[in-house]
């Protein structure tokens, strides 16, 4: 084994002793890493008991109120399996919508509603034009009127 | 007949050759970065939810690629030049890491304006904005450990360990979006799937790219003839070719 070869044995090793090592510790501090709980983690009490944490889904469609001071906003946020409402006062930001992601850091009351003390907006990675988002949007609409109806001729011919 | 790789790892041959490329690179990187931002401002449309607040994303994903590709590079010429005790690759290195530096820097100042009108805030402590900032440390920490031993063979020895050491954060950066829960989005682009952009968003991002590419092989090379010339001083070719030229004779 000549000499270059011990150094790049070494290097090697040494590099896949650390990525070992690296793969632990990260494994080990997940919980820590993770920025946000999901509603379903916290209807299942994996998210931290009595501080401050924060919570990200999609805000309900439907879901939003303004309340009658006109800076207190409330709205559900939601992982499609469970849903969590949210009271929040202050500025939204400009891509917080409907149907849209979020991630809202503030501490869970008796009351299993979650007092937001600050709102982000979570966009997605899809960057198109209004008119490919619109497009899209009706494609969407028209897939799921074409199950409703499939659905429905489905029950009529069972009943 | 076979080519001689070998020859390249000489200081004396590159020194000429990178000075011959550095204008070429130069060109190419003004010229696709012309293009690019051209597509960027004033071709690619609108986004449907960001307006047109997007558009730094033409400046922001490839400074972002950039600074984590650079230090996958520079963590390689440490590596060569452990392994071969080749000097060059420990000047390739060193000549990468403050172009590396400033890549990094711009992909997390581009990511505070942006983040302030897509998601409402400057900074968070998300697992990508972190690792990134870990990294700015990293390329940071080997300029300065470099910079602050005296013999140059021991300084490229210990700088390079940091890097090596450091490239684990660079597959963290990357897939930190898809590890953990992180107000960053995924990636819009992956050798996996179809991207997720329109087209002319897509042209312009990937032609910014490839100028920041361009240009931060003309930076390094520049900078690597600095370096050779400046632990070369003593050498014969650099006394007997570089000397008189610096002081006014003819070439």
């Amino acid at each position: 084994m000549k000499p270059r070869h011990k150094r790049l044995a070494l290097i090697v090793a040494g590099l896949a002793a650390l990525g070992g090592a690296a793969a632990f510790v990260l494994n080990a501090f997940q919980s820590n890493l993770v920025f946000f709980y999901s509603p379903s983690q916290v209807v299942a009490h994996e998210a931290p008991q009595g501080k401050p944490f924060r919570i990200g889904g999609l805000v309900q469609a439907g879901s939003l109120q303004r309340e009658s001071d006109g800076v207190t906003i409330r709205f559900a946020v939601t992982d499609t399996a469970s849903t969590i409402p949210v009271a929040y006062t202050g500025i939204l930001p400009d891509l917080f919508k409907e149907g849209k992601g979020v991630v809202a850091q503030g501490h869970l009351d008796a009351d299993g509603v979650f007092r937001a003390k600050e709102v982000l907006a979570k966009h997605d990675e899809n960057y198109m034009p209004p008119e490919a988002a619109e497009a899209v949007e009706r494609a969407h609409k028209a897939m799921q009127e074409s199950q409703k109806t499939l659905l429905e001729t489905d029950t009529g011919t069972g009943g | 007949m076979a080519l001689n790789i070998w020859r390249f790892a000489s200081p004396q041959v590159i020194y000429p050759i990178a000075g011959r490329m550095i204008p070429g690179f130069m060109l190419a990187a003004a010229v696709l970065a012309l293009a690019g931002l051209y597509i960027g401002f004033f071709v690619a449309p609108t986004d449907f939810q960001q307006g047109e607040s997007y558009r730094i994303i033409f400046i922001h994903v490839p400074a972002a690629w950039m600074s984590m590709l650079i230090y996958v590079v520079m963590a390689f010429w440490c590596a060569i030049g452990m392994i071969m005790r080749t000097r060059l690759s420990f000047m390739m290195a060193l000549a990468l890491a403050p172009t590396g530096a400033l890549m990094t820097f711009i992909a997390l100042w581009t990511g505070a304006l942006w983040g302030k009108p897509a998601w409402g805030t400057w900074w968070v402590w998300d697992a990508r904005l972190t690792s990134e900032l870990i990294l700015l440390f990293l390329y940071i920490g080997f300029l300065s450990l470099h910079a602050a031993i005296d013999d140059v063979r021991r300084a490229d020895r210990a700088a390079g360990l940091l890097a090596l050491v450091g490239v684990i954060n660079v597959p963290i950066i990357y897939f930190s979006v898809q590890w953990w829960n992180t107000l960053h989005q995924g990636a819009s682009v992956s050798l996996t799937r179809a991207p997720s952009m329109a087209s002319t968003m897509l042209a312009g991002m990937l032609i910014m790219v490839l100028s920041a590419w361009m240009y931060s092989i003309a930076a390094s090379l520049m900078r690597l003839r600095i370096i050779i010339l400046e632990r070369e001083a003593d050498a014969d070719w650099v006394q007997e070719q570089i000397v008189p030229i610096a002081q006014g004779a003819k070439p």
